[in-house]
């Protein structure tokens, strides 16, 4: 069961990655991958959200780790980061591994925050 | 710049990537998402992590889908013409769907919230400067050894 929920969790979560990537990068026309900044803070402060509930089996298989786990992305992070490093936009490979672990963990704590302000 | 993507997952620069919203692309990338995540489950269950230990599984799951991006990504663009379905399912689904942003931000706070914040730093450090060395090295390496099957030839 839980395979299974990871499944579709994940099946969700990948192509949702892809899709919000495009419609990003069709509205912001820069070097900076602002779309995968995008879906790794989203799924950040969702995961941060489900694990303080604290969410049931169920949901943490179907919600956090196939869809959150597959809408983040670490290696899109890292090859974008090291892409633009080669490319010579050291000051954008620089803000992009900054700025995407310090939103990540601001918007996990968004998320935990959230939850907490719910079960109070 | 040079026409060699930025953004692995899709980069809207590539005429190629701007043109490829089918649904069989979308296809592919749930199914190798949903292989991805399953891989990664594996791993965590394989190695699980008590409150304010050190999250290996998730660590080692990161670094690997670095240095397998890396050389995915030059094999891709610069050593030979891949059908338009390897990067969707390899790339976007597959290495996508087994690494993870949003558990490694969580582990860190939950390293945090367990009373191991020296663990928790370290850890977040460690997965950022092993993961660029992964995909540097991914990179490096499959492009020594693309020159030099080039000029075996």
């Amino acid at each position: 069961m839980t395979v299974l929920l990871i499944v579709l969790g994940a099946a969700v979560g990948a192509p949702l990655r892809y899709l919000a990537d495009r419609a990003v990068q069709a509205r912001h026309d820069t070097v900076f991958p602002w779309g995968t900044l995008t879906v790794n803070v989203f799924g950040s402060a969702l995961l941060g959200f489900l694990a303080a509930l604290p969410a049931g089996d169920g949901v943490m298989a179907l919600a956090g780790t196939g869809f959150c786990g597959a809408l983040t992305t670490y290696s899109t992070f890292g090859y974008e980061t090291v892409r633009l490093m080669e490319e010579g936009a050291r000051f954008h490979a620089v803000a992009n591994a900054v700025a995407g672990v310090v939103a990540g963990l601001g918007a996990a704590y968004c998320g935990l925050a959230f939850a907490q302000a719910l079960a109070a | 710049m040079t026409d060699r993507p930025i953004d692995p997952d899709v980069d809207l620069h590539v005429p190629a990537q701007r043109a490829e919203l089918h649904w069989p692309v979308i296809a592919v990338i749930a199914a190798g998402g949903a292989l991805g995540a399953l891989a990664r489950y594996g791993a965590q269950t394989a190695l699980p992590a008590g409150p304010g230990e050190f999250p290996w599984a998730t660590f080692l799951v990161n670094v690997s889908g670095c240095l397998l991006i890396g050389v995915l990504m030059v094999v891709i663009t610069e050593v030979r013409e891949a059908h338009r379905l390897v990067r969707p399912f390899l790339g976007v689904g597959i290495l996508g769907g087994y690494t993870t942003f949003s558990t490694y931000v969580v582990d860190v706070q939950r390293a945090v919230a367990a009373g191991a914040p020296v663990t928790g730093l370290l850890y977040l450090a460690a997965t950022l400067l092993a993961a660029l060395a992964a995909v540097t090295a991914g990179m490096w390496v499959t492009r020594r050894l693309a020159k030099t099957r080039m000029s075996a030839r």
